[in-house]
C-alpha cells in the first residue's frame, strides 16, 4: 500500500501580521510586570518613608549607567534592523553584536549591584533584613523580585539576539526538499552537463535535501528583516520596562 | 477497514497512514495542521476530564456519611485541590478554545490554518508539559497540594505539600493559553477570507475572539502571582508575609484579577457554540446578531471589573466591597442579552430536535440557574452568609458544568460528524442526557440547599443534620456519571461504527458545512468568497 | 524591501539623544525637594521616554491603528486593575 504523503502547508507571507503577533506577546509581558508593579504601588503607598529610605541605599549612578547602557542597546538594535533593510548583512551583524555586548554589560553591572547588597546581608529572608522595618523588607523584596524578573527577560532576550546574530552573520540560505519515492538512482548535474553528485549507495533513497547558499539574496534577506524586527521588539520592551523600573526603585528619594 | 470520505478527497485524518506506525505517530505529534492539533487536544483534555470526574466521585463517596468513610482528612484536602486544578486548568479553561476553536475557527473564517501553525503546536506541547508536571506534583515532594485550587497564602507558602511544582505546572499551562489567544487574535485580524467582514463572521468566532483577548491580558497576571508564590517558597521572598509587612489580601487580588476573567474564558466559547447550534436547528437566522457579537466583547471587558466579589469576607475595605458588588450586578446584563436573543431565535423557528440542541436547552436552563445564584451572591448581605459554603459550590458547578460542560457536550455532538465523518445514533444520546440532567440537578441543587443551610465547603466532615442532603448529592453524582458514560460510550463507538456523515447533516449555514466530512488537509479547494452574513438562508425559514 | 519603512539613521540618533537627556532630567528632578510631585514627575518622564521608544524604536508611529488599539486595550486593563485594587487599599 503506497504511503500517503503528509502535506506541508505553504508559508504565507504577512510581515505586518507577524509583527502584530509579536506585539500581542509584548502586551502579555506588560501585564506580567503589571502584577509586580501593582504590589510595588500598594506597598509604596503603605510604607512611603521606608521606600524613600530604601531608594537611598541603592546607587543612583550605577542605575543611571545601566539605564544608558540599555537605551544605547536599543539604539544599536534599531540600527541593526535599518542596516538589514538596506541589505547590509555585515553591518547588521556588527550592530547586533554591539547590542548583545551592551546587554551583557547590563547584566554584569546588575551582578555587582546584587552582590553588594547580598554582601551587606540585605537579601530577602536574611537575618539582617529581619532587623529592619516592615517597609524596608517589602522594598528589598520588590527590588530583588522586580530586577530579578527583568534580568531573566534580559537573559532570554540575549539568547534570542544571539540566535539572530548567527542567522544574520552567515550567508543567506534556503533548503529545498525533493522527495524521490521508490527505488530510484539520483544524480545532480549542472546545466552544462557536468555531474556534480551521484548517489551510489545501496540503500533506498527517500529523497534529497539541498541547502542553497547565496552570496547575496534580497528576497531571503527581506524575510529575515521581519524576524529581526520581532527580536528587536522584544528587546525594546525589556528596555521600556527598565525605563520604569529605574525611577521607581532608585529615584524615589 | 476503510475510511469513507466524500469522493476521492483525502481527509486530514488519513494523511500519513500506511507508512508504518512510527511515521504515522510522528505525523500526529509533529503536525502543524490546526485540525489535528484540535484532535490532539480532544484526546488529552478528555483524559484529564475523566480523571477529574473520578476524583469528584471519590470526594462524593467520602461525603456520603459523616466522619471517615473511605479516606482520611489530609487525603480529602488533596483530593479537592487536585480535582479543582485538573478541572479548571486542564479541562475547562483550555477545553472549548483548544479543541473546537483550533478545529473550526480557521474554517469558519475561510482560512487554511491559523496564523502561526507552529506556535499552535507549541501551545499543545505546553499543555502536555503542564499536565505532566501537575501529575508529577502529586507523587513527589510533600505530595499533592492541599491548599485548594486557589493556593491562598499564607498557607500555600507554609504547607509542606508540593505546592511549588503544582503552581509551576499551572504557570506552564498558562503559556499554552496565552499562545492560543495570541494565535486566534492574529488569525481573526489577518486571515479572514475575501468578503468576510467582521460582521459576517460566525458568532462562534466572535466568542473565541473575545476569549482570546482575555487569555492574552489576564493570564500573565496569574503567571507572575504564581511565580511569586514559588519565589516565596524557594527563596523566602516575603512579599506576602504579614510578619514582614506583606499583605496576603494582595495575593487574593492578584489571583482573582486573573481568575475572574478566567471564568469568562470558560463560558464565552460555550456561548459561542450555543449561538451556532440554535440558528441551525431553528432553521432561521439568529436574532440580534450584532447584540450577541457586542455582548461577547462587553462580557470580556466587564469581566475585568468584578474580581473583588470573590473576596467580600477577606478583610478587604468596605468601600471596595460595595464598588465590586455594584459592578458585579452589571456583568450579568450582556449574558442576559444573549439568552434573550437565543430564545427569540427559536421563536417561530422550524425547530429540529437533535441531541446537540437538547444539550443546548440544558445549557440555557442550567446556566440561568447558575447565573441567578451568582446574582444572589453579588449582594453583599447575602454573600457574607453564603461565602465558602456549598451554595458557592453549587453556583459554580451550575455555570461551569451546567454551562460550559453541557456546552462542550453540545459542541461534540454538533461537530462530531464534521470532525470524524460519522453520525452518532440519537436514542442513546437522549437517554444519556436524561441521566445527566436529572443527576446533575440532584447533585448540585441539593448543594445549593445545603449551602443555604450552612454546610461549609472544603470540609471533610459535617454535622449529622446535613447527612440527608449529602446522600442525595452523592446518589446524584452516580446518576450524572452514568449519563456521562452512556454519552461517552455512544460517541466513542460511533468513531468506528457510525453511519457515514454527509458534508451538511444538520442544514447549517456556516462555512464548515460546505466542505467534506471529514475535511481535507487544506480545508478548502479554493478559498471561499463571502457575500452574506453567516446565518443567512436564501428563502427565510428552512422548513 | 518596499514593505519596510526606511527611517533615516539621524532620526534614531536624535531619539536616543532625547532619551539620554530625559534620563538626566529625571535624575536631576529626583534630587530637588518637591515632595509629592516627585512621584508624578518620575512617572511622567518615564512615560515620555517609554513613548519615544515605543513610537520610534518600535515603529509604533508608522504602524496601522490596529497596533495602537491593542496597546491601548492593554494599558486600559492595567489602569483598571490598579484603580480597583486601590479602591480597596486606600480606603481600608
Amino acid at each position: 500500500m503506497t504511503a500517503v504523503a503528509v502535506p506541508h502547508l505553504e508559508e504565507h507571507h504577512d510581515p505586518e501580521g507577524s509583527r502584530f503577533g509579536m506585539w500581542l506577546f509584548l502586551l502579555t509581558e506588560i501585564l506580567l510586570f503589571a502584577g509586580i508593579f501593582l504590589l510595588y504601588a500598594v506597598y509604596r503607598y503603605q510604607f512611603p518613608e521606608d521606600f524613600h529610605y530604601g531608594a537611598t541605599t541603592l546607587h543612583t549612578m550605577v542605575g543611571a549607567i545601566n539605564t544608558i547602557i540599555l537605551l544605547t542597546s536599543s539604539l544599536t538594535m534599531v540600527l541593526s534592523i535599518a542596516q538589514l533593510v538596506r541589505g547590509d548583512r555585515r553591518g547588521a551583524a556588527v550592530m547586533l553584536g554591539a547590542t548583545i555586548a551592551l546587554g551583557l554589560s547590563f547584566l554584569v553591572v546588575k551582578i555587582f549591584e546584587w552582590g553588594d547588597k547580598i554582601g551587606h546581608g540585605l537579601f530577602p529572608g536574611s537575618e539582617e533584613l529581619m532587623e529592619h522595618t516592615a517597609g524596608e523588607n517589602m522594598f528589598y523584596g520588590l527590588y530583588f523580585g522586580m530586577t530579578g524578573l527583568h534580568a531573566l527577560h534580559v537573559i532570554v532576550g540575549l539568547g534570542v539576539l544571539a540566535v539572530m546574530l548567527v542567522r544574520v552573520a552567515r550567508k543567506p540560505r534556503t533548503t529545498v526538499r525533493i522527495p524521490a519515492p521508490g527505488n530510484v538512482a539520483l544524480s545532480l548535474a549542472s546545466d552544462d552537463g557536468r555531474r556534480l553528485w551521484d548517489d551510489n549507495a545501496d540503500d533506498d533513497v527517500d529523497g534529497v535535501e539541498i541547502t542553497l547558499v547565496y552570496a547575496k539574496n534580497e528576497e531571503l534577506t527581506d524575510k529575515e528583516v521581519t524576524k529581526l524586527e520581532n527580536a528587536g521588539l522584544y528587546w525594546h520592551m525589556v528596555d521600556v520596562i527598565w525605563i520604569f523600573l529605574f525611577p521607581f526603585l532608585y529615584l524615589i528619594t | 477497514m476503510s475510511r469513507r470520505t466524500s469522493g476521492a478527497v483525502i481527509s486530514y485524518l488519513e494523511a500519513g497512514r500506511g507508512a508504518g506506525f512510527w511515521p504515522w505517530l510522528k505525523s500526529w505529534i509533529f503536525t502543524v495542521d490546526h485540525k489535528r492539533i484540535g484532535v490532539l487536544y480532544l484526546v488529552t483534555i478528555m483524559s484529564f476530564f475523566a480523571i477529574g470526574i473520578l476524583l469528584g466521585l471519590t470526594m462524593r463517596l467520602e461525603l456520603i456519611a459523616p466522619g471517615k468513610t473511605i479516606i482520611g482528612p489530609d487525603t480529602y484536602n488533596a483530593l479537592f485541590t487536585v480535582h479543582g486544578v485538573i478541572m479548571i486548568f486542564l479541562f475547562i479553561i483550555p477545553g472549548l478554545p483548544a479543541i473546537f476553536g483550533n478545529f473550526f475557527l480557521p474554517i469558519q473564517i475561510g482560512a487554511r490554518d491559523v496564523f502561526f501553525p507552529r506556535l499552535n503546536l507549541l501551545s499543545w506541547y505546553c499543555y502536555v508539559a503542564g499536565a505532566l508536571l501537575a501529575v508529577t506534583a502529586l507523587f513527589t515532594g510533600g505530595g499533592a497540594p492541599d491548599t485548594g485550587w486557589t493556593f491562598y497564602v499564607p498557607y500555600a507558602v507554609r504547607t509542606g505539600t508540593n505546592v511549588t511544582l503544582a503552581v509551576f505546572a499551572a504557570f506552564v499551562l498558562g503559556f499554552s493559553s496565552i499562545l492560543t489567544g495570541l494565535n486566534f487574535v492574529t488569525t481573526v485580524h489577518r486571515m479572514r477570507t475575501t468578503g468576510m467582514t467582521w460582521f459576517r463572521m460566525p458568532l462562534n468566532v466572535w466568542s473565541l475572539y473575545a476569549t482570546a483577548w482575555i487569555q492574552l491580558l489576564a493570564t500573565p497576571v496569574v503567571a507572575v502571582t504564581l511565580l511569586l508564590v514559588m519565589l516565596e517558597r524557594m527563596f523566602n521572598l516575603g512579599l506576602f508575609d504579614p510578619a514582614r509587612g506583606g499583605d496576603p489580601i494582595l495575593y487574593q487580588h492578584l489571583f482573582w484579577i486573573y481568575s475572574h476573567p478566567a471564568v469568562y474564558i470558560m463560558i464565552l466559547p460555550a456561548m459561542g457554540v450555543v449561538s451556532e447550534i440554535i440558528p441551525t436547528f431553528s432553521g432561521k437566522m439568529i436574532f440580534g446578531y450584532r447584540a450577541i457579537a457586542m455582548s461577547s466583547l462587553a462580557i470580556a471587558f466587564l469581566g475585568y471589573l468584578v474580581w473583588g466579589h470573590h473576596m467580600f469576607t477577606s478583610g478587604m475595605g468596605d468601600t471596595s466591597r460595595w464598588v465590586f458588588s455594584l459592578l458585579t450586578f452589571f456583568v450579568a446584563i450582556p449574558s442576559a442579552i444573549k439568552v434573550f436573543n437565543w430564545v427569540a431565535t427559536l421563536y417561530k423557528g422550524s425547530v429540529q430536535m437533535e441531541p446537540a440542541l437538547l444539550f443546548v436547552f440544558g445549557f440555557i436552563f442550567l446556566f440561568s440557574i447558575g447565573g441567578l445564584t451568582g446574582m444572589m451572591q453579588s449582594a453583599l448581605a447575602v454573600n457574607v452568609h453564603v461565602h465558602d459554603t456549598y451554595f458557592i459550590v453549587g453556583h459554580f458547578h451550575y455555570v461551569m458544568f451546567g454551562g460550559t460542560g453541557f456546552g462542550l457536550f453540545a459542541a461534540v455532538l454538533y461537530w462530531f460528524p464534521k470532525m470524524f465523518g460519522k453520525m452518532i445514533p440519537k436514542k442513546p444520546l437522549y437517554v444519556g442526557f436524561g441521566f445527566m440532567f436529572f443527576g446533575f440537578n440532584l447533585l448540585y441543587f441539593t448543594m445549593l440547599v445545603l449551602g443555604w443551610q450552612g454546610m461549609p465547603r472544603r470540609y471533610y466532615d459535617y454535622v449529622p443534620e446535613f447527612t440527608v442532603g449529602h446522600v442525595h448529592a452523592t446518589v446524584g453524582s452516580w446518576i450524572l456519571v452514568t449519563g456521562i458514560l452512556i454519552v461517552a460510550h455512544t460517541v466513542l463507538k460511533a468513531i468506528r461504527k457510525g453511519e457515514p456523515a454527509p458534508a451538511d447533516p444538520w442544514g447549517g449555514t456556516t462555512l464548515e458545512w460546505k466542505i467534506p466530512s471529514p475535511p481535507p488537509h487544506e480545508n478548502f479547494v479554493e478559498l471561499p468568497v463571502i457575500d452574506a452574513g453567516p446565518y443567512h438562508r436564501p428563502g427565510g425559514v428552512t422548513p | 524591501m518596499e514593505e519596510h519603512t526606511r527611517i533615516p539613521y539621524s532620526r534614531y540618533l536624535m531619539v536616543w539623544f532625547a532619551l539620554v537627556l530625559f534620563t538626566g532630567v529625571t535624575i536631576m528632578v529626583a534630587g530637588l525637594q518637591v515632595g509629592g510631585w516627585s512621584v508624578f514627575a518620575a512617572i511622567f518622564i518615564a512615560a515620555v521616554k517609554g513613548t519615544l521608544v515605543l513610537f520610534y524604536f518600535m515603529h509604533l508611529r508608522y504602524e496601522s491603528g490596529m497596533f495602537k488599539m491593542a496597546l491601548t486595550v492593554a494599558m486600559l486593563t492595567l489602569a483598571v486593575i490598579m484603580a480597583l485594587t486601590f479602591a480597596d487599599v486606600s480606603f481600608r
